[in-house]
């Protein structure tokens, strides 16, 4: 399944490599990623495929849930069809 | 990839904006559960439902996490059970509506409508008694909701059930008093009622429905609330391109979850039903969107003109997203589910009559009003009368949800809790219609039904 994720925050060293290398431990591939800073605060999507891991979608969302927790990090994962239905005629 | 800022758009729709989606309903068919004994039929009503809905609740959260939107209610809707029970020789149908209570219990859906009769031009024998059974099922049961249509452009109207229903709203609030008169909240009067209405209490599967069927509401006040916050001062042109622009996504999600739900359970899809449908909850409020246009308060001179822009706007926004839109499809405004229409009424802006006013130009009527507990069943039955008439000469769904909530006078607030919010009670005319509604017989349909 391809799902967008959102991780935004307050800057600082190392969010993305905190959330990239949880994706890579759980075999889940990125296939776009874009990332900026807007008035100090970090936005980062990412155009994920999770048909490579062995771990069901809900597993990963409650992973990435449980890291964004642990580390300040607001985490949305959802799947991509909504986003090119509401922004795309 | 999708740019950044149309991603977080619409994140933050759903974080702070309460972008939901108000219900996904299973329409089911009853027809096949007619029997000659009543309990036999209510068991096969509750067996069927059961098995039909079974997977609803479940597969709902399941789309609610993967597609991260919040679904709110899980509901169904049944086949108008005047029809389904008019072969039943024995007992009361509140047998049935205990039934559908249990059915809708086992399933984990929050409310089933359906317990419902259409007799805008006149009743069968199993017409009469359902509705003579509404007071004892609103009170005994807690899930079920109940629907009764008196009036349609082409029969006119049922004056001899408008009559009826006042006295039913009357029993009913009476038989719920410890409740403030909470079975009344489940129980609308239609004129122009609609076969596949998601939204509760009004929901039924009508006759031409299929076997079954999904049906999904889409909310989002909050949503269009915000982009208005982003044109303040501009012409009404760029009001009505704004509220299009936010209506086409809103009815983007609800399509895409329509569809998914209908593939996952393996039932055709529907409508998708645009209704701006608002909540007792902060920011999520049909008011506020007219006050956003620049009114200091909803219900002053100049709200019709506002709610009648953004009706428009909502189905012309909502139609090319959607392939089929159907259900009611226009904005809400029940008072006591509001926060803004709960605030204006406080504040003595919006008046009854106003009320009645902007039902002309949105869905769906007087819905959610609370009056003092000594109104009379005739002034309730002028009340639905009127917003009868509304519907019937506009050729558009209107429904009158009336609380006479016992022991209030106008001012008080009374309770429900939940989605249903509160609500102040408003004041009615005191003049008496009593003559009005006794003559009874029908109003003949208007000159424009004859389109043939």
């Amino acid at each position: 399944m391809k799902a967008i994720m959102t991780v935004t925050a307050n800057d600082r060293v190392g969010i993305i490599a905190s959330v990239c290398s949880l994706l890579a431990s759980m075999d889940v591939n990125i296939l776009d990623i874009s990332q900026t800073v807007m008035e100090g605060i970090f936005t980062m999507t990412l155009l994920v495929d999770t048909s490579t891991s062995k771990h069901s979608f809900d597993e990963i969302r409650t992973a990435l849930i449980q890291r964004g927790e642990a580390e300040e990090l607001v985490i949305h994962i959802q799947r991509s069809d909504i986003f090119e239905a509401m922004h795309r005629v | 990839m999708l740019n950044i800022s149309d991603i977080m758009q619409t994140v933050n729709m759903i974080d702070h904006q309460h972008l939901d989606i108000r219900t996904i309903t299973l329409g089911i068919s009853l027809y096949d559960c007619a029997d000659p004994d009543i309990k036999a039929c209510a068991r096969k009503i509750y067996d069927k439902i059961c098995r039909k809905a079974e997977h609803l609740v479940e597969t709902g959260c399941e789309i609610e996490r993967e597609y991260g939107i919040p679904i709110i209610n899980k509901r169904i809707s049944v086949t108008p059970v005047a029809q389904v029970a008019a072969s039943c020789t024995n007992g009361s149908y509140a047998t049935i509506g205990q039934a559908l209570d249990s059915a809708a219990k086992s399933c984990g859906v929050n409310f089933i409508g359906g317990f419902s009769a259409l007799v805008h031009k006149g009743f069968t024998d199993s017409d009469r008694r359902l509705i003579e059974a509404i007071p004892e099922t609103l009170s005994s049961t807690e899930l079920v909701c109940s629907s009764v249509n008196v009036a349609t452009t082409k029969a006119g109207i049922n004056m001899d059930a408008v009559a009826l229903m006042g006295r039913i709203i009357k029993d009913t609030a009476e038989r719920t008093a410890s409740q403030d008169g909470l079975g009344c909240a489940k129980l609308v009067v239609f004129a122009n009622a609609v076969e596949d209405n998601p939204f509760m209490a009004g929901a039924f599967h009508g006759s031409g429905e299929g076997e079954c069927v999904i049906n999904v509401g889409v909310s989002g006040p909050g949503v269009v609330y915000r982009a208005l916050q982003d044109v303040k001062g501009e012409s009404f042109d760029v009001v009505a391109e704004t509220v299009k622009r936010t209506a086409f996504r809103i009815t983007r999600m609800g399509q895409v979850v329509a569809a998914a739900a209908s593939e996952r359970l393996g039932v055709p899809f529907g409508i998708v039903d645009l209704s701006l449908a608002p909540t007792p909850a902060q920011g999520d409020s049909v008011a506020r969107i007219l006050e956003a246009m620049g009114l200091e308060v909803c219900g002053t001179h100049g709200t019709t003109a506002a709610l009648a822009l953004l009706n428009d706007a909502v189905k012309k926004g909502g139609v090319m997203a959607s392939g089929h839109v159907g259900g009611l499809s226009g904005a809400f405004i029940p008072v006591s589910e509001d926060e803004g229409m709960i605030a204006a009424v406080k504040s003595g802006a919006l008046s009854l009559e106003k009320l009645e006013a902007m039902t002309c130009v949105c869905s769906v009527g007087l819905d959610m009003i609370a009056v003092p507990g000594d109104t009379t069943p005739e002034t309730l039955s002028a009340i639905i009368a009127d917003e009868a008439a509304i519907g019937v000469i506009n050729s558009k769904t209107t429904a009158v949800r009336i609380i006479p909530a016992p022991g209030k006078k106008a001012g008080d607030m009374v309770e429900f809790g939940g989605l249903l919010g509160s609500a102040p009670v408003m004041a009615v005319n005191s003049a008496s219609a009593h003559d009005f509604i006794a003559r009874g017989g029908r109003i003949p349909a208007p000159i424009h039904s004859l389109k043939n």
